[in-house]
């Protein structure tokens, strides 16, 4: 029988060691792995790549391993939430890839996919793309971009059943079931395992193909960056 | 007087047209979509994920995995769907979306844009603007004319890292409206209170003065 719910954060992270390349969804600190994310930082394992569209805040998400010097080098489209980020960057302490986010997505979904790189028309021309291979398609020339793949995933879902088979929620699902493919050993945190073919399955965003390990999430702060409301009428 | 945020905003919403796919950047753009005139459906696009966001939530409704591409909360309209990163960025690689509004550091004369670092002093790196400016059908920039230090911000050519290379379409500043063309800058509105040659002084490129230059209106 197939069961790849297991019991704990700590034990879904237990093989994660020094040196190790994580992708991990995202975007702000919008459905990202927040309990993986708190095991990682108590298990503590030193001089990780991580590849992840921002590095959360100071005192959240990612930014809780950096807090702690975990992370060697970071790939990342958007860094502008993380005083301590820039500290570490500028003092050469960390080493910084700044990827497009569109690029950044396309690289992990080829990781996942098989496709070794692929030749996109965006940064074509700025610093971003200095010393990658170019190529004119159709009379646009092009930069040649490489596929990510990681040692492990860490992704957040909203549903899963024991197959590994998830759901995003809304806005949430942004860079999950990319990094989802992307990593060779995928661990997905939850807010809800349910029982095995109750979820629908034309609405299963990520097939548990993709999927290693289901940990249900102890707390879900599921903090907001930006509050921005409207008056009642 | 130069014109406002909000009245830089009004002016850019003029760019929107019925049926639009329209992905907005953070500050100034974000103002545009209060602007829409009331008989336009015009869908925004939010690069997190997102086609067809509606409003600000009222308060106490906000939904933390519901935001926008600027973290801010929004809300669920009739007709929006989600989607994964990737496919957000083929929708705009793919040239599907019709238009984009930016903010910007910097824009010279042959419509390249700075907008995502200032060495040695600020990394934030890209986002997505670079996806944006290269994918998508239509890029306007929204900014103030001159930085608040005073510093010009339409030049001959950029000196920040560039976002894209020969991408803008149109500027438009709370002094004017100006579009790149083949030969260069063309003013072809200003703000009623300026003069040309105010406008001039306040740019760095050399302005060409459209024939049929305009007073913006509102």
């Amino acid at each position: 029988m197939i069961n790849k719910v297991v019991a704990s954060a700590a034990e879904a992270v237990a093989d994660i060691e020094d040196g190790a390349t994580l992708v991990a969804g995202g975007f702000g600190l919008c459905g990202i792995p927040e309990n993986l994310i708190r095991a990682l930082v108590d298990k503590g394992p030193k001089n990780l790549t991580v590849v992840s569209n921002n590095c959360g805040v100071d005192d959240f998400g990612l930014g809780l391993m950096l807090a702690a010097r975990q992370i060697k080098k970071m790939v990342a489209s958007y860094v502008g939430e993380n005083k301590n980020f820039e500290k570490q960057f500028m003092s050469g302490e960390l080493e910084v890839e700044l990827n497009p986010q569109g690029t950044l997505a396309e690289r992990l979904r080829a990781g996942g996919v098989g496709v070794p790189a692929f030749y996109t028309p965006t940064a074509y021309g700025t610093q971003l793309a200095e010393g990658k291979e170019t190529r004119e398609f159709n009379g646009r020339p092009m930069v040649m971009e490489h596929a990510i793949v990681g040692d492990f995933a860490l992704v957040k879902a909203y549903k899963a059943d024991r197959h590994g088979n998830l759901i995003y929620r809304k806005a949430a699902r942004n860079f999950n079931p990319l990094c989802a493919m992307a990593g060779k050993i995928c661990i997905a945190e939850v807010e809800e395992l349910v029982e095995f073919g109750e979820l629908d399955p034309d609405l299963v965003h990520t097939p548990g193909i993709f999927v290693d390990r289901v940990v249900v999430g102890d707390c879900f702060e599921k903090r907001i960056e930006q509050r921005t409301t409207r008056p009642r009428p | 007087m130069p014109l406002t945020r909000q009245q830089i905003a009004m002016r850019a919403a003029q760019e929107l047209r019925d049926g639009y796919y329209a992905n907005l950047g953070i500050g100034i753009p974000t103002l545009v979509a209060n602007y829409i005139p009331k008989e336009m459906e015009v869908v925004f696009h939010s690069e997190n994920g997102i086609l067809a966001y509606g409003a600000f939530p009222f308060e106490g409704e906000e939904d933390a995995d519901l935001i926008n591409a600027g973290k801010q909360t929004v809300t669920e309209l009739p007709g929006t769907s989600y989607f994964d990163s990737s496919l957000s960025f083929g929708m705009i690689r793919g040239g599907h979306i019709d238009l984009t509004i930016l903010g910007a550091m910097q824009v010279d004369a042959c419509g390249s844009i700075a907008n995502y670092m200032i060495p040695g002093k600020m990394v934030k790196g890209p986002g997505g603007g670079m996806d944006l400016v290269a994918g998508v059908k239509r890029v306007i920039v929204t900014m103030e004319h001159v930085a608040k230090n005073g510093e010009k911000k339409i030049l001959k050519k950029c000196n920040l890292p560039l976002t894209g290379v020969g991408v803008v379409t149109r500027i438009i500043t709370d002094y004017g409206v100006i579009d790149v063309t083949r030969d260069g800058l063309v003013l072809v509105e200003k703000a009623a209170d300026l003069t040309v040659e105010e406008i001039q002084c306040a740019t760095e490129a050399r302005l060409i003065i459209s024939p049929q230059l305009r007073d913006i209106s509102l």
